[in-house]
């Protein structure tokens, strides 16, 4: 597929892998924020192809492992309810929330839907006037035009029926969370490409020069992580601090203006539960009071609860990539991705399920340094 | 089977006799739909398997209108198998529900090293199905065991009637019309490849071949579900192996062998490999997806190695054995057949996928079922 | 939140309420799929762009595409590359 399978080219990979290596001098820890790239990560294993030196960490780019408890279980009330239809994408109906996730209860009878768009959800409101269709609204700065518009076009066509249970997250008050922390030891930061496709970078360059750490906007497929990966490099050696642009095909420097438009137009920024970090002030997004009745929360009255936390779980040091999931006590006995305590062990890009999958492969980085194909 | 009940008036189509105590008042002769009556055992049940199942299945065990069938085997090892097919829309490009229990059962036998010789039929049926679609998927089912193996038939059956249930599995496709249709086939087959392929029998040393491409046929059922338009559009690759697999065991002495179905090469794979207490080396580039195929995943964010097949089989033999165990699967139907790994001893049974950058990482089970990713 | 994959636009449909509501057709590798192109409002038949969540949220730069390529081989990377003369742009 065109502007796919080039960028996954293996004598490429290999040409930037042998270029890493080269480069790198010191230990250097590089941080991505965004589950799609620790997918690709993952399931072409290139931390194997870079040199012991450098070390790749999942932050809390998984916007499944950082949507709070409590969201998930107002999805799974809303389920529940008769003439409710829930519509969520295929990531979060196997998150768990306090008692129980999406698919269960759409086996205990509920009416829960995967969508591929908040459209089709829209659609659906639209072909059924006489039930409430609730799409669960979770995500980075990437899904919300898309979210947005849904309402937008709610509004527009009048209609009723349809609300969001929103639960979006910006990344840039995160990352700047992380970074004054006093102990992290996060040298570089991979931004996410496709948050930055809507957003641009302006936000970044302001976190660069206060926390002094590069920032890359990157790409998904494996020529461009390991790219972005060499770019941070190549800062670090040479005590640059910048924010640097490697997905140029797709994040221009003001981002999506329409599509930032939208968004501004119908959310504004509110502070943020980040489930296993805690509050974030200005992190997230809510609807806005024009927009405010398509709030599936205020349509739907939910009860105030406050669930706990499994307290075993320490998903919220692994998402700062302050500890590795390994060293967690709860690693692999009793959570596991068949019975997780938290979220990073549902989602396959979660780190938890990272590792567990990966933990007894026999790392194997002599494939590239040196050692000839 | 019903043993048909004592007949004193006439058949469906003409107004009930006094005394008949039928359950549904209006039998009728030519009916569009299938309805409760036709799952209660009397005149509609009979009419139905006398009007539409045994013209479709014709053959002696069946006109004996008997409980169960009456073969005869030679003295051979006997296989057996079942499995159920639930699949929704149970009509897809290249084939359907019926031609899939056919060949599911065909090639569960084949797995064996047996040839199939009889199979036997329960359908479930949804009142409201319209009765074209079951003729159809009767028929698809008759042609599809004659191409399976000489003389393979459907000799017994059974049928019910189930209310109609709305929804699907995800529903994300609105579907008004009542399409129940549910099929279980039990297949018979007798051993003819010896020792004969099992589990237990992969050691470390032998090669793993494939047949061909993956994931076709759950890439094309997806596409019809979620109503996806393409160029080409995918084709389900079911069809029956069992005359592939009597090829290759006149070649080489074959270990053992799978078909992949219901979670892909990659589920196939970590079961033999928990059974045989085995590590398998797989390398990815050898595995072959049709771009129409990649395409889909790709846009619905799946990965192709958990989706389904119904017409390949994943072979085992001794590593001296591939080259003769290659060639004669190309030359037998499956001529994009390629060595895809190797089975190695390890600690412990797992299953090790070389990426295409060489590095290696482990190829697990999916802990249910694979869910299109947005993230 | 990232999934965006790379697709080739072969119809613009737009629509008179607004012109948030204009649609397309975009071909993925042969998968053909409906996508709102609200967010590219000066995209073209022929172009491609990257589909998120059902919205095509960027046009793709073809220049900019191919520059990875070239800082490789500058950097002297890609030799093997440039002598095998397939797979990249």
């Amino acid at each position: 597929m065109k502007y796919l399978s080039e960028y996954r080219d293996p004598r490429a990979v290999r040409a930037l892998s042998r270029a890493i290596a080269e480069r790198t001098t010191r230990s250097w820890r590089v941080m991505e924020v965004c589950g799609g790239q620790t997918h690709t990560i993952v399931k072409h294993a290139l931390d194997q192809l870079l040199p012991a030196q450098i070390e790749l960490i999942h932050g809390p780019g998984c916007p499944v492992c950082v949507t709070p408890i409590e969201m998930i279980d107002k999805a799974v009330a809303a389920a529940s309810r008769p003439g409710v239809v829930v519509c969520s994408f295929g990531d979060m109906l196997r998150v768990p929330g306090s008692r129980g996730d999406l698919l269960g209860a759409r086996a205990a009878g509920g009416d829960v839907r995967m969508v591929y768009s908040p459209l089709d959800a829209l659609a659906l409101a639209r072909r059924h006037p006489s039930r409430q269709v609730v799409f669960f609204a979770v995500g980075f700065e990437t899904t919300a035009p898309a979210n947005g518009m849904a309402v937008w076009q709610a509004a527009r066509q009048g209609i009723e029926n349809f609300s969001l249970l929103v639960s979006h997250v910006t990344v840039p008050a995160a990352l700047a969370f992380l970074l004054s922390q006093p102990d992290h030891r996060i040298d570089a930061i991979l931004a996410a490409g496709h948050v930055c496709t809507v957003m641009g970078l302006e936000e970044y360059y302001p976190l660069a020069a206060r926390y002094e750490r590069p920032i890359i906007a990157t790409g998904f497929e494996a020529l461009d992580i390991l790219q972005g990966v060499l770019m941070a490099v190549e800062q670090l050696e040479s005590g640059r601090r910048e924010v640097e642009n490697q997905y140029r095909r797709a994040v221009r420097p003001e981002g999506n203006p329409q599509a930032r438009a939208l968004v501004r137009e119908v959310f504004e920024p509110t502070d943020r539960y980040w489930r296993g970090i805690g509050l974030i002030p200005g992190s997230g997004l809510r609807l806005r009071p024009a927009y405010a009745r398509f709030d599936a929360e205020a349509r739907l009255a939910f009860p105030g609860d406050s669930p706990r936390e499994d307290e075993t779980c320490l998903s919220g040091l692994v998402l700062q990539g302050k500890i590795k999931p390994p060293q967690c006590p709860a690693f692999g006995n009793p959570c596991t991705p068949e019975r997780p305590l938290g979220a990073p062990m549902v989602s396959a890009e979660g780190a938890c399920a990272a590792y567990f999958r990966y933990a007894h492969i026999p790392s194997n980085r002599t494939v590239f340094a040196g050692a000839d194909e | 089977m019903i043993e048909p009940p004592p007949m004193t008036g006439p058949i469906a189509g003409e107004p009930p006799a006094a005394g008949q105590g039928l359950s549904c008042p209006v039998p009728r002769a030519n009916y569009e739909r299938i309805s409760l009556g036709h799952g209660g055992g009397g005149r509609l049940t009979l009419d139905l398997i006398r009007r539409l199942f045994r013209p479709a299945f014709d053959n002696p065990a069946l006109a004996e209108e008997t409980d169960g069938a009456r073969l005869n085997l030679d003295g051979a090892g006997i296989a057996l198998s079942t499995d159920a097919y639930v699949v929704r829309p149970i009509f897809f490009p290249g084939g359907d529900i019926g031609r899939l229990a056919i060949h599911g059962t065909v090639n569960d036998l084949a797995a064996c090293g047996a040839r199939p010789r009889a199979v036997a039929a329960a359908f479930i049926l949804e009142e409201g199905l319209p009765a074209e679609h079951l003729k159809r998927v009767v028929a698809s089912m008759r042609s599809a065991a004659s191409e399976a193996a000489a003389g393979l038939e459907i000799v017994c059956g059974d049928t019910k009637v189930i209310e109609h249930r709305s929804g699907g599995e995800n529903a994300s496709s609105a579907e008004p019309e009542p399409s129940g249709l549910m099929i279980v086939t039990t297949g018979l087959g007798e051993r003819l490849l010896a020792p004969g392929p099992s589990p237990r029998r992969i050691c470390p040393g032998d090669a793993i071949l494939l047949t061909g491409p993956v994931g076709d046929h759950g890439a094309a059922v997806m596409a019809v579900r979620e109503g996806i338009a393409f160029e080409t559009p995918i084709v389900s690759d079911s069809r029956p192996l069992w005359s592939l697999v009597e090829a290759l065991g006149r070649e080489v002495d074959v270990h053992a062998l799978r078909d992949p179905t219901r979670g892909g090469l990659a589920t196939a794979l970590n079961e033999l490999a928990s059974t045989s207490s085995t590590r398998f080396v797989i390398e990815e580039s050898r595995i072959e997806v049709r771009p129409p195929v990649a395409a889909l995943c790709e846009v619905l964010g799946l990965d192709p190695l958990y989706v389904a097949c119904e017409g390949q089989m994943i072979v085992f033999v001794a590593a001296d054995d591939a080259e003769s165990a290659l060639a004669a699967l190309r030359r037998s139907g499956a001529p994009e057949a390629v060595r895809i790994g190797s089975v190695e001893t390890a600690p412990r049974p797992e299953v090790i996928l070389r990426t295409a950058y060489g590095a290696l990482r482990p190829l697990d089970l999916l802990s249910g079922e694979q869910l299109p990713r947005i993230c | 939140m990232c999934l965006g994959i790379p697709g080739r636009v072969i119809e613009i449909t737009p629509d008179a309420r607004h012109p948030y509501f204009t649609e397309g057709k975009i071909d993925f590798g042969g998968v053909v799929r409906a996508v709102c192109l609200a967010y590219v409002p000066e995209v073209e038949v022929g172009e491609y762009v990257i589909v998120h969540a059902g919205f095509a949220i960027a046009r793709i730069d073809a220049e900019a595409a191919r520059r990875i390529f070239d800082d490789l081989r500058q950097a002297g990377q890609l030799e093997e590359l440039e002598a095998a003369g397939e797979g990249c742009p």
